[in-house]
This record gives C-alpha cells, sequence and structure tokens, in this order.
C-alpha cells in the first residue's frame, strides 16, 4: 500500500526522519519497500497569475506575458517569454523566479529574441512532476498568487510504498499505519477528525441479509440532492494519487478516501437506480452482473451480491455494478460500508481474475466496529464536498455470533521465555499491550488479552507472544546456541551418498547439470513413447508443460545447448526425481511414483584431445558402460540387449542388478539425433537412483600364498554369440581354480571368415592351498575350452 | 724389474685414454689376460732365484692390485658417463601437460547444497527427502493454509491437470510428513526443488530451498537466532557476517521473522523462519504443550548466487558448460 507520509504524519508524529520512520515499521513487521520522493528538489517557484498575453514581436511561437508573483496589487508584474500553447491571461501557473534551480536548469534573466523575461512559466515537467509536458501546469483558481508552489502542491512529501503480510489487513489503512507507528514508537494517534451527521430528512433504505452468517453488517445511508458534478478537492487527489488511486468523482473519490483513511472499503449507487430495498444474498447461478470495469460475468452461488428487489447491483466488497454507478447527473446516492467475511471474499479474485482494493481488504479482515464511523465520516466529506442532504443511517445486523469474536487469550510469562528465550516482567508485557490497545487484566502467571476487532490475527498464545517480540523488538532477543545433550548421527555404509555417486561421475569427466522437471511434451513421446504424461494445469510454457518421466529429455536438451555452442564434446550428468503415475507409497501423494534417478550423456571425443594420444576416437557404449559400472563397484550389473524408444535398437541394454531391470544405456537413435539436430550421437544412461545407492559392505577372503598363473587363449566363435553367454557357462562349470577369467582381445577380419570373431582371454589360476602343477593348470584351462567348445561350438585359434 | 714400474704406469696410462667398455675389456686382457704381460711376468718368477721370488712375487702382486684397481674405477667411470649419456638422452619436457582423462564438476547448487548439508551435519542435523508433486493438505492445509487463505496467493502455484495435485511451492511439506512419522526430538534439514508460476532474471519456475526444522522441549526463538547466525557465518565463512531478524508473517510459525544478512553494505534478504506454530504441531499429533521449537528455510540458488557472484538466475538451469565448468 502506497502513502504520503505528510498524510501519516497527520495521525501520529513521532520525531523521527524518514527513514527512521521507514525502518521503524519494517522492524516492526511491516515492512516499508520504499520510500520516493513526491517531487525533485527545486526552489523559488511560486503561484503566479497570467495578467496579460501578447505575441511576441520577434517569435511567432512565443508570446510575452505579463505575470502576477508578489500576491499584492501594488507589486509591478514580471515580464515573462513564455512558448506554452496552453497560456492564457487569468490562468494561474507555477511561476520560477530569476535564480530559482530547477530540475536541470537554473533560472536566470534573459533577453529573449530582443525582449527581457524574469523568470519562466512552468509545465508539470519542467518540475520533475510527470513524463510528459502538456503545456504550463495549470492550478486551481483559488491558489494564492505568491505562494510557495512546494507548499501550495505539498511537495515535501514522501510517498511510503508498505508491504503488510497477509495477516495485517488492519494495517491497509492510514489510521491503522497510524496505530502500528504509535505502538512502536509510543506517539500519541491524533484521531481522525468525525462528527456525527444529523439527518436532515428521513428516507432510509430497507436492508435485508439474507446470508447473515457472509454478510453480518449492512450500514446504509441516503444523501439526496447531491452535485455528482462538483470537484474533487485538490488536497484529496493527491492524497489520493499518493496512495496510486485515480481521481474519478467527488463522491467515488470520497469512498476511496475514507477506505485509504480509516480502512473501511465503501461503495456509492445511484439511489435512482435501485429498485425497492437492499437484499445481500448469494448469486443465483447464471444471474448476470456488468460491473464497474465493463465486464459482464456470470456468476454462481459462492458470490455474495447487493442486489435490489429485482435484481443484482454489486459484486458486494468486490466491485460494483455499472447500472448504479454513480454519473454526473446522479441526484440521491446511497452510501454503503459493510462488513463481509473474509471466506465469501477470499479467492474471488483469482476466480474473475482481478481483485480491487475492497476486496484486497475484506478477504484480509475489516474492521467490522468501524463501519458506522466511516460512514458519518464519508457522510460528511459528500455534504462538504458535493452538497445535499442526509438521512438516517440505516443498519442491516445479523444476530451475534454473526459477526467475528474477539475473544480473550491468556499469556503466561513463562510460556514468554519458553518461546522466546528471553524474560519478561508483567509490567513490560502489560505496557507492550497498551500501547497496542489491547485490553488486558493481570491473571496469576499473566495476562488476560482481549484483542480488539481490527486485528484479525490474534487469537492464540503464540500470537500475542509475537506481539510481544516485536513490540519489545527482534533484534534485542539474543542469539543463543540451544542447550542440548549432543547426539551422534547415523553413518550408513551400505548406502552411498548422493554427493558420493555425483563426485564419482565428476571424477569421470562428466558436469553436473539441473534441468526442469517439467519438460516438452514432445520430449515424453520421442524418448519414452509417452503418449499420455502428467500434465500441468498452468504450465509457464508449452516447452515446459509435462513431468518427466525420465532424466533423459533433460539431458539431451542440454547436450543440443552445449553443442549449438559449439562445444565439441559434451559430457553431463543430472541427478533428481522422475514422475510416473500410480503405485507411489508415499501418503497423500500416493497416485504418483517420483523416484530418483541419476543419469548422463556423453558425447565428442572418448578423451579431451591431448598429445600423446592418437588418433582420437568418439566415445563410445562400452566407454559410457565403464562410467556406469564404476558407480556399483564392487557390486557388478548385468546388460541385456533390448531397445528403447530413445535409443539405438543395436546399441542400447536394459541395465539389470540381481536380475531386477533398474534402467537404460544406449547410444541415442539416429532419428532423434536428425530431429534435434546434434552433430554428434550421446552414449546415455538412465538409471534408479536407490539400486546405485545400496552397496554391500567389504569382506575379507583369505590372499593366496601360492604363486599365480596366468594363461592366454583365443578362440573363434560365431559372431552371435554375446560375452555374457560365455561368461555365463564359464561361470557355471570353470574349476575354483580359475580365479580370473576376462576378454582382452576382440579381433575380427583378415584371415577371419565372415560372421565369426576370435576372442582372447586371459585367465589367472591359482589355488590357496597348494602350487599349482603344470598338469593341473592344463586341466583347468582344458575344462573351459571344453566348454566353449560344446557350448559354442568354438574353434581354437 | 725396471719394466714392472714401466708396465703398471704403461697400463694405468692406457686405462685412463679409453672411453669404450669393450676396449677397456680387451685393453686389460693385454696386461692380465693368460697371456697379458704382468701374467707372462708371473710365469717368468719360476726361473727367478729362489731368494728373489718372495720379493719378485709380492712386487708383481702390488703392480697386480694397482692396475685391477684401476680397471675397476674405469670401469665405474665409463659405466657412470655412459649413465649419464642415457639420462641425458631420456629427459622430458616436464611442462607439457599431463595426459589421460579429464574431470568434470558438480552444479554450482549442488556444491551449495553439500556445504549445507555438511554444516548442518556438524550441528545435529539429519536429512529428510519428500516427494515434489504433493497435494493441497501437504502443500498448504497442514501448514496452516486452508483454502482461499490470502497467504496462498503468495505463491503461484503450478497444479497438475485435474487439480488434486500441485508441485510443491516450497519444501515445508517435508516437515510435515517428517513430523507425522517421527515423535521429537527431531533435527531435520530437507533440501529440494521447488517450484513457483514466475520466470524473470531473479526468479525461476523451479528453483532450490533447503527447509531447517528442530523440536524439542525448550528450543526458542533465540536458539533459533543463534543457530541460523551459526549457519551463515559457518557457509560465508565470514565472522563479521551479520544477520538480523525483521517481523514477518508465515502461516505455519508464530512468531515469524524474515532473515536478511550483511557484508557490511546493504542488507540482502535470504530466508524465512519462526516458531513452529502449534496448530502445525497439533495437525501431526505433537504435543504442542510439551514440544516447541524453530523451522526456517532459504533459497540455495540464492545462498549460491551471493557464494560464488553469480547474478543471473537462469545460468543455473541453462546448463552451458562454459557456466558449469567454472565450479569444477
Amino acid at each position: 500500500m502506497k502513502f504520503s507520509e505528510n498524510w501519516l504524519r497527520t495521525f501520529v508524529n513521532p520525531s523521527l526522519t524518514t527513514r527512521e520512520l521507514a525502518d521503524l515499521l519494517t522492524f516492526g513487521g511491516i515492512e516499508i519497500e520504499g520510500v520516493a520522493t513526491v517531487a525533485p528538489a527545486f526552489d523559488r517557484v511560486v503561484v503566479g497569475e497570467v495578467l496579460s498575453v501578447e505575441k511576441h514581436p520577434n517569435a511567432d511561437r512565443l508570446n510575452v506575458c505579463q505575470v502576477n508573483t508578489a500576491g499584492n496589487a501594488d507589486a509591478a508584474p514580471l515580464t515573462i517569454v513564455c512558448g506554452a500553447p496552453n497560456v492564457r491571461a487569468g490562468m494561474r501557473v507555477p511561476a520560477a523566479l530569476v535564480g530559482a534551480k530547477l530540475p536541470g536548469m537554473e533560472i536566470k534573466a534573459a533577453k529573449v529574441r530582443g525582449v527581457e523575461s524574469s523568470g519562466m512559466l512552468c509545465s508539470a515537467k519542467e518540475l520533475g512532476l510527470s513524463d510528459a509536458a502538456e503545456g504550463l501546469y495549470e492550478l486551481s483558481a483559488d491558489a494564492v498568487i505568491g505562494a510557495d508552489i512546494r507548499q501550495v502542491l505539498d511537495l515535501n512529501d514522501i510517498i511510503f510504498d508498505s508491504k503488510p503480510t497477509p495477516n495485517r489487513g488492519d494495517c491497509l489503512s492510514l489510521r491503522g499505519m497510524a496505530r502500528e507507528v504509535a505502538a512502536l514508537s509510543g506517539a500519541a494517534v491524533v484521531p481522525p477528525n468525525i462528527t456525527v451527521i444529523e439527518a436532515t430528512h428521513s428516507a432510509k433504505p430497507t436492508i435485508m441479509l439474507h446470508a447473515p452468517q457472509s454478510c453480518p453488517l449492512y450500514v446504509g445511508r441516503l444523501v439526496r440532492g447531491v452535485n455528482a458534478k462538483a470537484p474533487t478537492p485538490s488536497w484529496m487527489v493527491r492524497r489520493l494519487a499518493r496512495s496510486g488511486v485515480r481521481s474519478i468523482s467527488a463522491v467515488v473519490d470520497v469512498t476511496n478516501y475514507v477506505m485509504m483513511e480509516l480502512g473501511q472499503p465503501m461503495h456509492a449507487f445511484d439511489a435512482a437506480k435501485i429498485d425497492g430495498g437492499i437484499h445481500v444474498r448469494f448469486a443465483q447461478s447464471h444471474e448476470k452482473l456488468t460491473l464497474l470495469n465493463g465486464e459482464t460475468r456470470e456468476l454462481n452461488d459462492s458470490f455474495l451480491v447487493i442486489a435490489d428487489d429485482q435484481k443484482a447491483l454489486a459484486l458486494a466488497g468486490i466491485m460494483g455494478g455499472a447500472h448504479s454507478a454513480v454519473e454526473n447527473d446522479t441526484q440521491d446516492i446511497l452510501l454503503e460500508a459493510a462488513f463481509f467475511q473474509p471466506d465469501v471474499i477470499a479467492g474471488k479474485s483469482r476466480v474473475l481474475g482481478f481483485g480491487s482494493d475492497s476486496s484486497y481488504r475484506f478477504e484480509r479482515g475489516v474492521n467490522f466496529a468501524g463501519a458506522h464511523e466511516a460512514m458519518e465520516r464519508a457522510t460528511g466529506l459528500v455534504l462538504d464536498i458535493c452538497g445535499g442532504s442526509a438521512g438516517p443511517i440505516a443498519e442491516g445486523r445479523a444476530a451475534l455470533p454473526q459477526l467475528p469474536e474477539r475473544k480473550a487469550v491468556d499469556l503466561r510469562l513463562d510460556r514468554i521465555t519458553r518461546v522466546l528465550g528471553i524474560e519478561f516482567s508483567a509490567d513490560t508485557v502489560a505496557g507492550i499491550f497498551t500501547r497496542l490497545g489491547f485490553e488486558h487484566i493481570a491473571i496469576s502467571g499473566g495476562l488476560r488479552v482481549t484483542p480488539p476487532a481490527h486485528r484479525f490475527d490474534v487469537s492464540i498464545e503464540e500470537d500475542l507472544i509475537e506481539e510481544v517480540a516485536r513490540i519489545h523488538g527482534y533484534n534485542r532477543i539474543p542469539s543463543v546456541p540451544p542447550a542440548v545433550a549432543s547426539v551422534a548421527l547415523p553413518a550408513v555404509e551400505r548406502q552411498r551418498s548422493t554427493s558420493a555417486l555425483r563426485c564419482m561421475l565428476a571424477a569421470r569427466d562428466y558436469q553436473e547439470a539441473v534441468t526442469y522437471s517439467f519438460v516438452d511434451p514432445a520430449w515424453e513421446q520421442d524418448f519414452c513413447a509417452n503418449a499420455s504424461p502428467i500434465k500441468l494445469a498452468n504450465p509457464i510454457a508449452s516447452q515446459m508443460a509435462v513431468m518427466r518421466s525420465s532424466l533423459i529429455g533433460g539431458l539431451i536438451g542440454a547436450v543440443a545447448y552445449n553443442l549449438h555452442r559449439k562445444q565439441p564434446r559434451v559430457r553431463l550428468f543430472e541427478v533428481g526425481r522422475c514422475f510416473v503415475r500410480g503405485g507411489g507409497t508415499s501418503n497423500g501423494a500416493d497416485d504418483f511414483q517420483q523416484p530418483w534417478r541419476i543419469g548422463a550423456a556423453a558425447c565428442g571425443d572418448a578423451v579431451n584431445e591431448q598429445w600423446g594420444i592418437r588418433p582420437s576416437r568418439p566415445v563410445d557404449f562400452h566407454d559410457v558402460k565403464a562410467d556406469l559400472e564404476a558407480l556399483f563397484q564392487p557390486g557388478t550389473l548385468g546388460f541385456e540387449a533390448a531397445a528403447h524408444p530413445a535409443l539405438h535398437p543395436g546399441k542400447s541394454a536394459r541395465v539389470l542388478r540381481a536380475g531386477n531391470s533398474i534402467g537404460w544405456i544406449g547410444e541415442l537413435h539416429p532419428r532423434w539425433r536428425q530431429k534435434y539436430d546434434l552433430t554428434f550421437s550421446p552414449i546415455l544412461f538412465d538409471v534408479e537412483l536407490d539400486a546405485v545407492a545400496s552397496r554391500r559392505l567389504p569382506k575379507y577372503g583369505a590372499i593366496s600364498k601360492f604363486p599365480p598363473v596366468w594363461r592366454d587363449l583365443a578362440l573363434i566363435f560365431d559372431e552371435n554369440v554375446t560375452y555374457q553367454a560365455i561368461l555365463d557357462a564359464v561361470n557355471a562349470e570353470k574349476s575354483t581354480a580359475i580365479v580370473d577369467f576376462s576378454v582382452f582381445d576382440i579381433y575380427r577380419g583378415a584371415g577371419m571368415e565372415n560372421g565369426k570373431k576370435s576372442l582372447a582371454f586371459r585367465m589367472l589360476v591359482q589355488d590357496t592351498h597348494k602350487t599349482m602343477t603344470d598338469a593341473e593348470v592344463d586341466s583347468a584351462v582344458s575344462v573351459i575350452i571344453k566348454i566353449l567348445q560344446n557350448k559354442f561350438n568354438a574353434k581354437l585359434r | 724389474m725396471q719394466d714392472l714400474d714401466a708396465l703398471v704406469k704403461d697400463a694405468l696410462a692406457a686405462f685412463a685414454r679409453i672411453s669404450d667398455a669393450d676396449e677397456l675389456e680387451q685393453t686389460k686382457a693385454r696386461y692380465l689376460g693368460k697371456t697379458g704381460l704382468l701374467t707372462e711376468q708371473l710365469k717368468g718368477l719360476g726361473k727367478l732365484p729362489a731368494a728373489e721370488k718372495p720379493v719378485m712375487g709380492a712386487r708383481i702382486n702390488a703392480a697386480k692390485t694397482l692396475i685391477e684397481q684401476s680397471l675397476t674405477e674405469r670401469r665405474e667411470a665409463i659405466q657412470n658417463s655412459r649413465l649419464e649419456a642415457q639420462l641425458e638422452e631420456e629427459s622430458l619436457d616436464v611442462t607439457l601437460p599431463g595426459r589421460g582423462s579429464g574431470f568434470g564438476g558438480l552444479h554450482p547448487v549442488s556444491r551449495t547444497l553439500e556445504r549445507v548439508e555438511q554444516i548442518f551435519h556438524s550441528l545435529g542435523f539429519e536429512v529428510a527427502d519428500g516427494p515434489e508433486i504433493e497435494t493441497d493438505f501437504y502443500n498448504f492445509t497442514a501448514l496452516n493454509q486452508p483454502e482461499n487463505h490470502p497467504a496462498r496467493s503468495m505463491h503461484d502455484t503450478f497444479y497438475l491437470e485435474g487439480g488434486k495435485h500441485l508441485l510443491r511451492t516450497h519444501t515445508s511439506p517435508i516437515q510435515v510428513r517428517y513430523m507425522e512419522s517421527h515423535q521429537p526430538p527431531i533435527r531435520i534439514i530437507a533440501p529440494g526443488r521447488v517450484y513457483r508460476v514466475d520466470s524473470d532474471a531473479t526468479h525461476s519456475p523451479m528453483f532450490h530451498q533447503v527447509e531447517g526444522l528442530w523440536i524439542d522441549e525448550r528450543i526458542s526463538f533465540a536458539n533459533l537466532k543463534g543457530i541460523v547466525t551459526e549457519f551463515f557465518k559457518l557457509f560465508f565463512e565470514r565472522a563479521d557476517l551479520q544477520v538480523r531478524f525483521r517481523p514477518s508473517f508465515f502461516p505455519f510459525t508464530e512468531p515469524s521473522a524474515e532473515i536478511d544478512m550483511s557484508f557490511g553494505e546493504g542488507w540482502l534478504e535470504i530466508g524465512g523462519c519462526g516458531m513452529v506454530h502449534p496448530q502445525v504441531l497439533k495437525n501431526v499429533n505433537i504435543d504442542s504443550e510439551k514440544f516447541q521449537g524453530f523451522a526456517f528455510g532459504m533459497g540455495l540458488d540464492r545462498l549460491t548466487m551471493l557464494r560464488y557472484g553469480v547474478n543471473d538466475l537462469r545460468l543455473f538451469f541453462e546448463n552451458d558448460l562454459r557456466f558449469l565448468r567454472q565450479f569444477s
């Protein structure tokens, strides 16, 4: 909420500078986000009356004016040359005298095309009051000639921009701010000048509350014979403008002014447009209402309306209707001050797509004890400005307890100490609540406090404790480390931390990426064949519209981003949640599974191009497979050739751990490489983090004291025999003396039949109990040869 | 036996001239070989009269020792110079770059996360986790924000189609879930991704928060100030860092505070905190008369920006290698 500092100081005027006042509020919990001067610095500008205007003898567009700036008829007028098109005799304008310092210029006596000019008549722009110059700034006809323009326009003022938290609706008015300043500073509040207006006619509206639980109080008053065309006084226009409220017409301005001053939203109807009495009721479904902003809305029974006998007139607490709006020719008005329960207004601005100053206040809570006072204030202002004759105040009031109650809350001093960590005396606490205007009495061990009607945020002991802390000052509460016994936290060795996994991939030349959890639906379709992804109802962009079910899309996106920026080699990984429907276990969100996954993508050279490693070769499936396997060390993984929508069908595998599928590895399908315009095909993996994180505890086994024997063996196989099949067969039947068996070379080509490949294996043969003889080693090796010959029809090379 | 001295002198001179190992061995043969000059001398001993034999024998042996000693020295010298030559030849340009695979690095926000976890671990906090697709109940209602509460408008929420679920707008639902299944004392932090409908240089529709929660019998607001202040000093490794607390409002804490910090010039809003609202404790069946405590939350992205001088939040999600490598 924006407001004028000078206006605030009419209610409470502590001896504090602007800065100190802003800090006082900010550290009292009402954040002042900004303070801005109303006008830049300038001086020696006074109200001048243009006495005469004559054409400049030497310039078509200039006029020579005689200007009275002295305020008495005897003083000689000043001659001022003026180029503004709207200059005319009789107008009052700001006149900068010789020696005046304006923003960016200094006024000197000068000859303008041969005519002596002693000053300058000013536009709003020249005074720094506006960005646009539309000729001279015309002042009202009653501006006192010769008076300092800064006084006349109240320019020595500051606009405060406050941001009360949603619980402090009571601060959305000058009076509310003044209360806060008074409580925080100890300064006294000057109450607003409100006089009771006696009725001068007896007509009053009948008010029927059909929804007393939502509108328990409605105050109306008929003011007859107003001049709706009367101009709004400039002081009111100014204060409203400094609160960001545009002047519309005197009656509307008065209702807005009272809202800003007292916090009570008000409305004025053209009484001639009302058929019969006032009904406060819920809208019928499909009931239509054209609002002041020109929109016609179809309502439903969640909207409260102000209606007459025939039709809805206004959206209660939100906006008036166009039909009953006060116009220039309006004679009689009905003023409204009501209390609408926060819950009937809350959420409506989201449904409507707009809110108003009124709904903003009602949804936060408006002082239900202030309606009459606001009505008197508004009536008084209308009568002053527009004339007319006021009737008696009519009131619709629901039986108690429809209005909010303010229950007394007990505050224990020892509870304050427990919660805040410092002690307060009963007197100090009582003093705080006195300053806040809360009623209180002493009880054993504390106080019984009753919050006032304007405070909607105080209903439990902790709320009172916050008031104590806030008024005392948070910065006066010490910082104290908790006094508790130290606890040892678990250190789970069977679990690899996510941090350890991140570091492992970083050590293997991958950079960590963070990609969005919501992705392009095309990614889900292309990379996961997911035609019905989890959709956002309100995505920020169409390419961020669905939840990812794998990390692949984001990784490809990040790879593409870098390749398109001429990075020759991209290696990225990500750790994050993915989202799929159904089967989850977390309570409440169990319509979805949200597993953590870890994935990586690599393309470009296997290692950075560097001296001494030639030729460089592109990273391939098995390079990335090693990176993936490293994460599981010393555990082992299974890999099973299988097709995946994102991957090259001949270069993709399902990743298995203990027989369970935990993810995928493979090269990006050439189709997607083309579609996503990638210079290289990245190799990707995407696996469940939980599967990676678990690991076994190491278990010591005896080290053989006997010499190892290494044997190499090369056999020719059919091309379609997989290494895994060979391993499985060997492991099933080999002698226990074969401690290690692995491939160390693969050969295809010259000397090899088509469709065949030669695999060279190396075996470590060792016994833990004795030195093996050559014959024993040969026998163990020959078992392996037999297995391979029998199972795969392999031939020794 | 004049010629014996001459022979030794001769041999020593010959050895000294030689720098090749083979030549040295050949030359050795000339003196010490089967038909070598010295060997011949030894053979000639037999012809000498018996009285001269011991004297002459001793002299010849002395000469032999001298020659052998000289030979050994020369051998070593030749070996040494050969080794030196070899070493000379083998010397490298040690300034050439090291070879092998490169190294990557952690995302800057992960770096921050790790530091935050380490610091809080040292203060006795465990790490808790929770779902990112949440229900209205855990994200709002259980945190004392019933439907249509004006505080909800502070969070522009992403909803899933169907309207039943949303993307969590803060990490606070993790608090609720944790307290549902644990009784005090509770001391956790809960980091993670959060989502709000917002996007510009200082707002991202997805960002990271960390939530802290300590519930026990006598954990006070003064303790909250103590822990939070300690954390920021440890995180930024600045003893002169200032932290201040401003009254604020969060539906799930009472009293509530904004946390500002300063390195000496100007204040930055860095997080929110407060004493857990009794209603929130009641919602999870914790006795709010017996137990109390604090919660705090802060943006990991913002901490990262301040720590490393990053000035645009969007850089964290572009995954540009030129950016990421700066944090390797």
